[in-house]
């Protein structure tokens, strides 16, 4: 089972954390900076494995992000190195063309394409289509209900 | 799709979001925060009841601020309200808010859970998708007890739909790893397994997870799955690519699916049915013939979902480990990934041989991919590619290449990362030592080993080096030789003044016939490495001094100018001086003969397995109880071991206090080892061969045999009745005995009650000696021990030794008690005595000092692991704590020894504040282990402690600290 994913620039920020299992603030902070610390430490063709206390992390980077995964010892590193290509593709295909800064702006919809497509450290649904389906779904409800706003409203004072 | 166009573009988080990008330093950035905080926060308590819009927008800015390092306290309320919301979107962000900054208030819980009832039950398909992805997000107990009941109903209703069934099944999953025992076990299961049938494959996917899940903890209740999950796969692997239209990935079929499938077969041996068996085969036959085909797409994702499938399919094949056609070609393609160009394949390939490598099917095929390893280790420019060359390499050594493999690695050792040169080290140590046919060659290779790494060298490896030797009499004499050499380099590592000091001091004489290594030059040569060494490795030349005295009678006089120099005689360290003063005297008064009795070379050590195995074990294995276990008697023998060098055997020292700890060159007690005969000695301490004290070990584990032989005599049993009424009120005698094993447990005006115990792992065995202080005959004397009701079940208790009913005046009589904790408990057992006394009948009861305690293990461990595990034991049941004021006085020393004698390793260094005391051990019971913390925190001013416990059970704690608390 996946145990958590992090989403992080080239500089070192953090874009997106999910986290399959319970630990404190703390603990988070913690390991997402020695991992990121550790990732970026790496040069280009090493290999995307590595074993991490008694974890392994697999990590890819796309353009300016990386993406870094940390599974148990079971599990198998190449599916998950695919499960994070699939996350790109649904991101890439709903925002078209995806960057990162797509992911600063609407991280909320990162986090709702990633439910539908893991849940609980697990792949939950693998078909892009149907993924994207339960996505435009909501967003269509989403127009539905969505009141008028204010002018004020509109061009962002409040 | 443009993303900004995107339904709901909340303008005023977009400008929040730039304003912060915009800020040139982080002083700005958290000025800009702390006004939005300011103003959402001003919001939120406003008058003005905010519209559904607005607490969205601002809910979302604090995510944001969450996501970007800052704490978030507030706004929850806000977002209960929002996920309770009719509008979709609404909720949505309500849930996120929820998921993420998780809270353990219990009111704001009650109203989640409530939120979420509703949308379970509101049968709108995305609403119960984001209750259930709520649930499986936060995957709290408050979440699992309140919805373990109606996630399996959703499961298997017929007429839920997929999207929801994929989200209950990992659900139910996250609640099933949170609180295993809250999720209930019934009639859902069966109709869980044929989901594996399901046409859609989302739902076989998102299944396929929770019933691996499940079938780990319960392998027979979803036994059936074996054979669904064996036709769904063969369906899977020889469909076309276009079959499974959107499951398809790059050209691959259903890979996710295939992974999922074929790691659920690992939970079971091979299939018993034949049909069912050879589908099976025919699958992992044809992933692997797809390995063979030709690439349908150029790019890596073809590659690697299909390789991730073969992968897994060879981990299977590994696991059942039956057909050795299977495994043989699984080394086949395995080998050639060895020398692709992908890295990430060369590493999980090395990974994936080194489990081959343990078949005796494969072990041959693994070999012969020798030269590509080793070039591997040359050549990977990744170290973490390397580390899996040395794996392999390690795994594939046996007789026929050792030697070719040991010079690789000591080859490699020259140049390789710190941060694998310990694990190297260990390994060439313990290739060299199985397979070495010519000892000569692992003598060479040790000392090779300290001259290339010589700080990695761990003392396991010298240790064991010195044993071999002493256990060899036809390497004593190269050996000599060979250290004497090594000895001439300039600068040499300490290690090798060690081993070179201890074998020359023992057989330094093999090599005096030689003019060029005459008794003078040896002794000249290892004295002119003494002033550089460190104190422990001074007092073992000092040793090796003494035993020269003794084996060369020539340079005595020279010897004793030494020990009799000041830098000797008054040094500062107290050990050296006393060794200096006590081997003078020693060498200057006792006779020839004495000498030659006192300084005999050492006896050989009982064979036992390489304490150098275990350490790599632990190395190699993080975490785990047992490995812990062996890791800390090895520490333990490490103190013993580094601060006694090569012993004196001094008969005349006759002291017979059991060695506590193991020993693993007899170094620590060197009376007791030479006391006990090595062929007496030999077939107990091969009982256990990380025992504390092997003799004991094997009178400690009373065999079945006797247990039944032995005489139940009527009046030394062991009977379970209520306790007799008048219990000497022994919670205080108790107490005394809580740190300690041995001493009187009662006394009154006609006998006295002795006791000696000892205790290991779950064992323990107790001496009681019952003296009689009269002149006069105790008669019809009998005694019972008793368990209460509540205790029957955790100790098992075994009373032998027949006691003659009549105890003469002025005698002793002893029995035995066996004791074995099979789980936690909180009371003691009660010893009943009865006898006449002038015609009287004289019945008193005791409490026995059988605590809790008794069954622990030391654990040694580092600061960072110590507080690593602390904080896993966060939970507040697990802790108990309690303070109390100081019934003796605050002495450091004093309370050090009680820690020890409590039973847990006393860790130094390991809290920041050195007055404070931390300890750690593992309660032994037949059931179950239960490793424990604790840290005792005294305030001499205010003449109090507080101690902290914390274990993995509550009333583990709770007995502890009750325990522990009062002995200050």
């Amino acid at each position: 089972m996946m145990q958590f994913m992090l989403l992080f620039s080239r500089q070192g920020k953090l874009r997106l954390q999910k986290w399959y299992v319970p630990l404190s603030d703390k603990e988070k902070k913690k390991i997402t900076r020695e991992l990121v610390q550790t990732v970026l430490a790496r040069k280009p063709k090493m290999c995307s494995f590595l074993e991490w206390r008694d974890l392994k992390i697999v990590y890819k980077r796309y353009a300016s992000l990386y993406f870094c995964c940390a599974i148990e010892d079971q599990d198998n590193e190449l599916i998950t190195l695919e499960i994070i290509h699939r996350y790109v593709e649904l991101l890439d295909k709903y925002f078209g063309s995806v960057c990162e800064l797509d992911i600063i702006f609407n991280f909320e919809k990162a986090y709702f394409i990633l439910d539908e497509f893991l849940l609980g450290g697990e792949a939950q649904e693998t078909s892009k289509k149907n993924v994207l389906k339960a996505i435009e779904q909501a967003d269509l409800l989403q127009e539905e209900t969505e009141t008028p706003r204010s002018v004020l409203e509109e061009i962002g004072l409040t | 799709m443009p993303a900004v166009s995107k339904g709901d573009g909340m303008r005023g988080l977009a400008v929040f979001i730039s304003d912060i990008r915009n800020c040139k330093s982080k002083e700005a950035e958290i000025k800009r925060i702390n006004k939005e905080l300011a103003n959402i926060r001003s919001k939120f308590k406003g008058d003005k009841a905010l519209d559904g819009y607005s607490k969205k927008k601002y809910v979302c800015k604090l995510l944001f601020i969450f996501l970007l390092g800052h704490d978030i306290d507030f706004g929850h309320m806000e977002a209960v309200n929002l996920l309770s919301s009719n509008r979709y979107t609404e909720k949505q962000i309500g849930y996120l808010f929820i998921s993420v900054l998780v809270n353990s208030n219990s009111e704001l819980i009650r109203l989640i859970n409530n939120g979420i009832k509703n949308d379970l039950a509101s049968r709108n398909p995305t609403f119960m998708n984001l209750a259930l992805h709520c649930i499986a997000n936060v995957g709290s107990r408050e979440m699992a007890e309140a919805f373990t009941a109606d996630i399996p109903k959703i499961l298997v209703a017929g007429d839920t739909m997929d999207s929801v069934k994929q989200s209950a099944a990992l659900c139910l999953l996250r609640l099933n790893r949170t609180s295993p025992d809250l999720v209930p076990m019934g009639e859902w299961t069966s109709r869980v397994v044929h989901l594996l049938n399901d046409q859609h494959l989302g739902v076989v996917t998102a299944a396929t997870s929770l019933i691996t899940t499940l079938a780990q903890k319960n392998p027979e209740e979803f036994k059936t799955s074996v054979s669904l999950a064996v036709s769904r796969l063969s369906r899977i692997v020889t469909s076309a690519s276009t079959d499974l239209q959107d499951y398809t990935y790059y050209f691959v079929p259903a890979p996710w699916l295939s992974v999922k499938l074929l790691r659920l077969l690992q939970c079971y041996p091979p299939p018993e049915d034949g049909a069912v068996r050879g589908r099976l085969t025919e699958c992992l036959e044809t992933i692997l013939n797809k390995a063979q085909e030709p690439p349908k797409s150029k790019k890596v994702q073809h590659s690697n979902a299909k390789n991730a499938v073969l992968f897994e399919a060879i981990s299977l094949i590994i696991h059942h480990d039956s057909e050795p056609n299977l495994l043989v070609r699984a080394c086949n393609q395995l080998g050639q990934f060895l020398q692709h160009r992908e890295t990430n394949l060369r590493y999980l390939a090395l990974e994936s041989m080194c489990t081959l490598a343990s078949s005796e099917f494969s072990h041959e095929a693994v070999k012969t991919h020798i030269e590509t390893v080793i070039n591997a280790l040359k050549t990977e420019r990744d170290v973490s590619v390397r580390q899996r060359a040395v794996d392999l390499l390690y795994a594939m050594c046996d007789r026929s290449n050792a030697q070719q493999i040991v010079a690789e690695m000591l080859n490699y050792l020259e140049t390789a990362d710190y941060s694998i040169r310990e694990e190297i080290v260990l390994k060439v140590a313990i290739l060299a030592e199985k397979y070495a046919v010519d000892y000569t060659w692992y003598v060479d290779t040790i000392l090779n080993l300290i001259r290339i790494a010589g700080d990695y060298v761990s003392e396991e490896v010298w240790y064991r080096v010195i044993q071999i030797v002493i256990n060899r009499d036809d390497v004593q004499g190269y050996s000599a030789k060979t250290v004497f050499e090594a000895l001439q380099a300039p600068a040499c590592h300490e290690n090798l003044v060690k081993v070179g000091g201890y074998i020359l001091g023992e057989f330094g004489n093999l090599i005096a016939g030689d003019p060029r290594s005459s008794p003078l030059i040896q002794f000249n040569l290892l004295h002119s490495k003494f002033h550089l060494c460190s104190v422990p490795t001074r007092a073992l030349l000092l040793s090796t001094y003494i035993k020269f005295v003794n084996l060369f009678p020539e340079i005595k006089a020279t010897i004793q100018d030494v020990l009799r120099s000041d830098s000797q005689l008054r040094n500062a360290d107290v050990e050296l001086q006393q060794r200096a003063v006590e081997y003078l005297r020693l060498s200057s008064i006792a006779s020839t003969d004495i000498l030659a009795t006192v300084l005999e070379e050492m006896p050989p050590f009982p064979e036992r397995e390489s304490s150098i195995l275990t350490k790599l074990k632990k190395k190699k294995g993080p975490g785990k109880v047992p490995d812990v276990e062996e890791t800390k008697k090895e520490r333990n023998s490490d103190m013993n071991g580094s601060t006694e060098p090569a012993s004196v055997n001094s008969s005349a020292v006759t002291m017979s206090t059991p060695s506590t700890s193991t020993d693993l060159l007899g170094l620590g007690s060197a009376p007791v080892l030479n006391s006990v005969a090595p062929s007496s000695a030999g077939g107990s301490l091969l009982v256990d061969v990380f025992s504390d004290n092997s003799p004991a070990v094997a009178s400690l584990a009373p065999s079945a045999e006797e247990n039944f032989t032995s005489p139940r005599i009527g009046s030394t049993d062991v009977v379970s009745d209520d306790p007799a009424a008048a219990v000497h009120d022994a919670d205080e005698l108790v107490d005394k005995f809580v740190c300690k094993n041995n001493g009187v447990l009662f006394e009154n005006q006609l006998m006295q009650i002795g006791l000696k115990s000892e205790f290991r792992q779950n064992l323990g065995r107790m001496y009681i000696f019952y003296g009689n202080k009269t002149s006069n005959q105790f008669q019809s004397f009998s005694t019972a021990v008793i368990c209460q009701d509540a205790l029957k079940t955790h100790i098992l208790l075994h009373l032998f030794c027949i006691v003659d009913p009549a105890v003469d005046g002025g005698a002793q009589v002893q029995q035995i008690l066996n004791i074995e904790c099979v789980s936690d408990f909180m009371e003691a057992p009660i010893l009943n005595i009865q006898f006449r006394y002038g015609g009287a009948l004289q019945n008193m009861s005791v409490k026995l000092p059988i605590t809790l305690n008794k069954f622990f293990q030391p654990t040694e461990m580092t600061s960072q692991d110590f507080f690593q595990r602390w904080k896993q034991l966060g939970a507040p049941q697990q802790e108990v704590q309690k303070i109390f004021k100081a019934k003796h006085p605050m002495d450091t020393e004093v309370t050090k020894a009680k820690i020890i004698g409590f039973g847990v390793a006393l860790l130094d260094m390991v809290d920041p504040n050195p007055s404070n005391f931390t300890g750690a051990g593992v309660i032994h019971t037949k059931n179950i282990q239960v490793g424990c913390l604790l840290r005792l925190e005294p305030n001499t001013q205010a003449q109090m402690y507080r101690l902290t416990l914390r274990t993995s059970r509550e009333t583990v704690s709770q007995r502890l600290c009750e325990l522990l608390s009062e002995q200050f």
